[in-house]
């Protein structure tokens, strides 16, 4: 049942970004190249609503619909933040997807994303095998 | 209705994006994110793998895969049931040798990054951010400084 739920937020994120264009290679570009403001407006707009959301869940020690509790874990900083950041900057300026805007190109019929998305599993592959070499 | 056909515009769109930062909590108790859901293909395609990174039960994460599932099922109603013409997303010019050979290094690096900066736009600049957490905001001017490298300083050297 909850994975039920989960599978229509994900069909209305799917929606937002298409609909938003923010899975739009020219989107992401003109964001890059400073020519449009619309890309930086989305994202802020989108932690405006995400902050005091979270404030209100905290304060109301708000639960889940199943009754569980709310744990919302803290990540801790690491090398890789910035390493692995960047070359996925490089990526996403290049692909003009970042991971869900891949799985939403897919389904919008951009069907070359397909190449992106294999792409990306990969490379999460040779993250995985690289792991251990990597500084933390 | 007609409305809705059009392009929204960011001060829609934003807010309903942020959204699925309190959505996830409460209907599923689940922190917002997508590119850990590359770790959890990775796990599924390979159970008996000696690389420690995918050695976990990815049935316990499935959730993560309805939630991408979701996105491909949004994908196609937004651009085709949802809009008036249907518009493509990635360049023409990318419908070439060239264009396919960028995409499969671009999204090696996407994958790569992602994992190694431990989330992406969802999981950092989204989740993250919202949640107030340093590492995020760190991550998020990192994938920044990545994208202006990208296309100020390499772009050049490609097209």
């Amino acid at each position: 049942m909850r994975n039920i739920r989960v599978l229509i937020l994900g069909i209305y994120f799917g929606i937002v970004l298409v609909k938003g264009q923010v899975i739009s290679w020219f989107r992401i570009n003109e964001m890059f190249l400073f020519k449009d403001a619309y890309m930086y407006l989305v994202i802020a707009s989108a932690i405006a609503v995400g902050i005091p959301s979270l404030i209100i869940i905290r304060r109301l020690q708000a639960r889940t619909i199943d009754g569980e509790e709310i744990a919302i874990s803290n990540k801790p900083l690491t090398k890789g933040n910035i390493i692995g950041g960047i070359i996925f900057g490089l990526g996403w300026a290049v692909t003009g997807a970042c991971p869900g805007p891949i799985y939403a190109q897919i389904g919008s019929g951009t069907y070359l994303a397909i190449v992106t998305f294999l792409a990306a599993l990969s490379g999460a592959y040779v993250y995985a095998i690289a792991r251990p070499r990597l500084p933390v | 209705m007609e409305k809705i056909l059009e392009p929204w515009p960011w001060y829609i769109t934003g807010p309903l994006i942020g959204l699925m930062v309190p959505a996830l909590l409460l209907f599923a108790g689940k922190s917002f994110g997508i590119s850990s859901s590359f770790r959890d293909i990775g796990a599924m395609c390979s159970p008996r793998t000696k690389i420690s990174y995918l050695q976990y039960d990815w049935r316990k994460t499935l959730w993560r895969i309805f939630l991408v599932a979701g996105v491909v099922i949004g994908g196609f109603i937004g651009n085709h049931l949802l809009s008036a013409v249907p518009v493509p997303f990635l360049p023409e010019t990318y419908y070439s040798l060239k264009g396919v050979t960028l995409l499969l290094i671009g999204g090696l690096l996407v994958g790569f990054g992602t994992r190694y900066a431990d989330g992406c736009t969802s999981g950092h600049t989204i989740m993250g951010i919202s949640n107030l957490q340093w590492p995020s905001l760190v991550a998020s001017i990192s994938f920044f400084i990545g994208g202006l490298i990208m296309t100020w300083l390499i772009f050049p050297l490609l097209f």
